[in-house]
């Protein structure tokens, strides 16, 4: 292959580091009105009366929105298919609010100063209603926080469920209780910031037809376009929606945050409306990891072969439900497709709370699922006296294994049989055990204040969600051999734009300049489901694939037609007969426009895939534990990825180093404390901590041989898969540093402390 | 009130509001690189050059670049040169979103400027204020490193 698997300048590379005007923000408007959100102070209040009159008397401010203005109906802010599968139980603006940052009104004003001024105007009296921040007590308890009756697809409204998975293979109970070993943990993952440096930003304007057009940071437009248009109860032909380059994503931007209300405002007004969260906002009032609380039990035979995994998910969704019921799935279902063991059994519940809005964040449930697996699966292999990598390699699914539990569990219905066409986890286990120095650092003696460990976690993940996840591409020649591409796959920064590019060029024979790639504008651009669920070299790829290949076969009949013959080939970008007659690529376009046989050479075509094979990882982290003061640092991160047939090295390598920071702000220094009114109180970057240059481990990035026959060209998805196995991974490594088992994330410097003290004692 | 100062090389001589920050004087005239990420001088999204050191430009109001010497990412290059670390920023895959480049590239600019030894710990020091969620800091650190010793080894030959 000449272009696949080689680096390639990136398509937008050059805009980006002349720092161009090509994010949402970067541009001019003339007559735009500034939009600002009221957030609700209290976490759980029923609004008894709202007072605008002195905040619209004040000069330039053309209107406060309140829920009055807006007829009740009921949708979900989750970016995801039709019909989407989380909860419809959000309102534009609702008479309850039910955490601190829920929407209570919104502001149009002439400048952002004065929309400012208006909101400290607005007098609204609460009626404080009882709060629940705990996903069991919200369970338990009488207060219903969504008792409407216009909300639909709540699980059990009574008792606070906003989703629910169950799923059982084999008899679990049976098998753990004939099981030689049994081991039993309970574990809980935080709430997490996506944290992309780019706000949420949204601008919307009437065109020269008075139709709305939404330039706006997203990650799936076409879903903002739907949403919105329902939402608003106007068509979906009059909407564009305009993803231009985004500054990061992570999951985030999979959420029709603000899109409706300045969509709102250029409805009601006629004029342009801007809104951008600031750094605040995004921390309270936008969207985070769901923190979830696993109970997971492991069943060995005498062989230490898996007997049985029974795993019991408790997710807090905060105050609505947007992804409660996939991200959940995702954590039940990657947690099963780790090892085969004959009996599997979850059983989940997604419960409401008066705490932030759980969203989509990079691994979507996965890190959630892995935490527990991995750390019990580490204390298995401690109490059973076997290397860990060891009992790994005994318990995983093998290649042409079939993974029962995604044929019973897909996101959120029913999925698809998944067998394993391509899979080197045990590739990943034995270069990371070399790279990392497993075998002289694990046994090495641990003494003294500073004592180093060494630990490993494995994941595996997805390559877009399967039976749903739908791509489509387009692309038409020019007559100078170049071709437009163009996609509705949405690049948020991770360069799928060029990855695209890289699969055309190669099917055309061409070189990546080729190329010239416009993604996402819901006018010009085919539909795409969305650049989430690791889907869009996957699927989106396959589609570009496709369409290329439809336009290579029209070069190749149109050479024919123009050459008069009846066989030909392709041969580099020339046409050519057996008897030696050939034509050029451009020669052919310019003919084919101008002179003889005119018409468009193009090619388009969807891609949707039953397959989502996994990529998988193995990641080592070495840390250093200060005994005195329970600080961990992370030394080394060894991250080995089996992502099929790379596209792209250094945008893939790219993708692990960015994940493996994320997942280790999870692990160790991003904390969301909140003060006993759900107040959450880490509101700027000096408090939320994410890694910066300084914190940064060394990081060893490989990519292990592998080809996936459903892919383009052998690829599988990178993007999400190496956030799942860090966090993991430091906490064993504490382990092996200082034999202390940490089941609560983040690490607490204070409890790990203490329980190193109670070890001590014990140890007396 | 009225204040001069030098902005990409071109002396300005204009009324400002004096409770604006450098960051929305910026972007309103159209100079875009300098991003808006935080408002508080944590990002460094919006890092400018003032007298050669680097700065978050969210944190200066306008009155304090009287006098001073500003420069943005839009001076680096023109269409058809660019600056030595923007050209290895793309060759080794330093970019990722882009959000947070022009700021990483005004601060490594000024590390360039300040003459030191050039090492891997100069360079995160450096970066310290520019927060990144897409790189890891990895490649953009690599970058740094040849970019930053590419132009020692230069001005020696020189």
């Amino acid at each position: 292959m000449k272009v696949i698997g080689r680096d390639t300048q990136r398509v937008d590379g050059l805009s980006l580091v002349r720092g161009k005007p090509v994010f949402a923000d970067d541009m001019q408007i003339k007559d735009l009105l500034h939009v600002k959100i009221l957030h609700s102070p209290v976490a759980h209040a029923e609004i008894i009366n709202i007072d605008s009159s002195e905040a619209e008397a004040l000069e330039g401010v053309i209107k406060v929105f309140t829920h009055r203005d807006f007829k009740p109906h009921y949708y979900t802010t989750a970016g995801q298919g039709y019909p989407e599968p989380s909860p419809r139980d959000t309102l534009i603006l609702d008479t309850k609010v039910r955490y601190v940052g829920d929407r209570v009104a919104f502001v149009a004003a002439e400048s952002l100063e004065i929309a400012e001024q208006a909101l400290q105007k607005i007098t609204v009296d609460y009626k404080e209603l009882p709060v629940l921040f705990d996903a069991e007590d919200a369970m338990a308890s009488d207060i219903m926080l969504h008792s409407s009756a216009g909300a639909s697809g709540i699980h059990d409204a009574t008792h606070n469920i906003a989703a629910h998975v169950e799923a059982e293979l084999g008899d679990v109970d049976t098998a753990i209780n004939s099981s030689r070993y049994v081991f039993e943990g309970t574990y809980s993952t935080p709430f997490v910031q996506m944290a992309s440096i780019e706000p949420h930003i949204s601008i919307s304007w009437l065109d020269d037809h008075d139709r709305l057009v939404i330039r706006t940071s997203t990650q799936v437009p076409y879903h903002v376009r739907r949403i919105v248009a329902e939402v608003l109860d106007i068509p979906i032909s009059r909407i564009r929606v305009i993803k231009p380059r985004i500054g990061g994503g992570f999951g985030g931007k999979q959420e029709i945050l603000n899109e409706e209300i300045v969509a709102a405002v250029t409805l009601r007004t006629g004029r342009p409306a801007r809104i951008e969260y600031t750094r605040e906002e995004e921390l309270y009032a936008a969207r985070v990891r769901h923190p979830e609380t696993l109970t997971i039990k492991l069943g060995f035979d005498e062989k230490h072969l898996l007997t049985a995994i029974d795993l019991n998910i408790l997710e807090n969704c905060g105050a609505y439900g947007p992804h409660a019921l996939t991200v959940m799935s995702v954590t039940a279902q990657k947690a099963l497709s780790m090892y085969k063991a004959p009996n599997i059994r979850v059983n989940g519940d997604g419960v409401y709370t008066n705490l932030p809005i759980g969203g989509a964040y990079r691994g979507y449930g996965a890190p959630q699922a892995f935490f527990p697996l991995e750390s019990l699966m580490d204390e298995a292999a401690n109490r059973l006296g076997i290397d860990p990598i060891d009992l790994r390699l005994k318990n995983v699914f093998k290649l042409k294994d079939d993974v029962p539990i995604a044929r019973i569990l897909g996101e959120g219905r029913e999925g698809f049989p998944m067998v394993l066409y391509s899979n080197e986890i045990a590739a990943c286990l034995n270069e990371g055990r070399k790279l990392s120095k497993w075998d002289s650092i694990r046994s090495a003696v641990k003494s003294g204040r500073f004592r180093r460990g060494l630990g490993v976690a494995i994941a595996g993940q997805g390559s877009g969600i399967p039976g749903i996840d739908m791509g489509s591409a387009f692309i038409k020649m020019n007559e100078d051999g170049s071709f437009n591409l163009q996609v509705g796959a949405t690049d948020l920064g991770t360069g799928s734009d060029t990855a695209l590019a890289q699969i055309a060029a190669e099917v055309l024979n061409v070189s990546v300049d080729k190329i010239i790639v416009y993604s996402s504008d819901t006018d010009l651009t085919p539909f795409d489901t969305g650049a989430y669920a690791s889907s869009t070299t996957y699927i989106s790829g396959g589609a570009v694939k496709k369409a290329a290949e439809a336009c290579k076969s029209m070069i190749l009949e149109q050479g024919k037609k123009l050459l008069q013959v009846k066989m030909a080939v392709i041969s580099g970008t020339t046409v050519v007969s057996p008897d030696g007659k050939s034509i050029s690529y451009k020669d052919i376009c310019t003919k084919s426009f101008y002179t003889d046989e005119q018409t468009q050479i193009m090619g388009a075509a969807s891609h949707l895939s039953y397959d989502s094979p996994p990529p998988y990882n193995a990641t080592f982290a070495e840390v250093e534990v200060d005994t005195l003061t329970g600080v961990v640092r992370v030394i080394k991160v060894v991250s080995v990825t089996d992502a099929g047939q790379i596209i792209n090295p250094k945008m893939a390598e790219g993708q692990v180093e960015g994940a493996v920071p994320q997942a280790l702000g999870m692990a160790l220094s991003e904390f969301m404390p909140f003060d006993d009114k759900g107040r959450f109180l880490n509101l700027d970057f000096n408090s939320y901590h994410i890694y910066t240059a300084t914190d940064m481990p060394e990081i060893v990035v490989r990519f292990v041989d592998s080809t996936e026959p459903t892919g383009p060209y052998g690829a599988k998805a990178v993007a999400e898969i190496p956030i799942n196995a860090p966090a993991p991974a430091v906490t064993n490594a504490i382990f092996n540093a200082v034999g202390v088992r940490i089941r609560n994330l983040p690490v607490q410097p204070g409890e790990l402390l203490s329980k190193l003290t109670l070890q001590e004692y014990q140890d007396e | 009130m009225i204040i001069e100062f030098e902005l990409n090389g071109r002396l300005i001589n204009t009324k400002i509001d004096p409770g604006k920050t450098l960051l929305e004087y910026l972007r309103s005239e159209e100079l875009y690189s300098v991003k808006h990420g935080c408002d508080h001088g944590e990002c460094g999204a919006c890092s400018v050059l003032i007298n050669d050191k680097a700065m978050n430009a969210c944190l200066i109001l306008m009155p304090m670049v009287e006098g001073k010497r500003v420069e943005t990412i839009e001076s680096f290059s023109d269409h058809k040169n660019l600056h030595d670390l923007q050209k290895l920023f793309l060759a080794e895959g330093a970019v990722q979103c882009g959000f947070c480049t022009p700021g990483m590239l005004a601060a490594l600019e000024a590390l360039k400027r300040e003459n030191i030894e050039v090492s891997e710990e100069n360079i995160r020091d450096s970066l310290n204020g520019n927060l990144c969620r897409c790189t890891g800091y990895v490649k953009p650190v690599e970058a740094a490193l040849k970019s930053l010793s590419q132009m020692k080894n230069d001005g020696e030959s020189s």
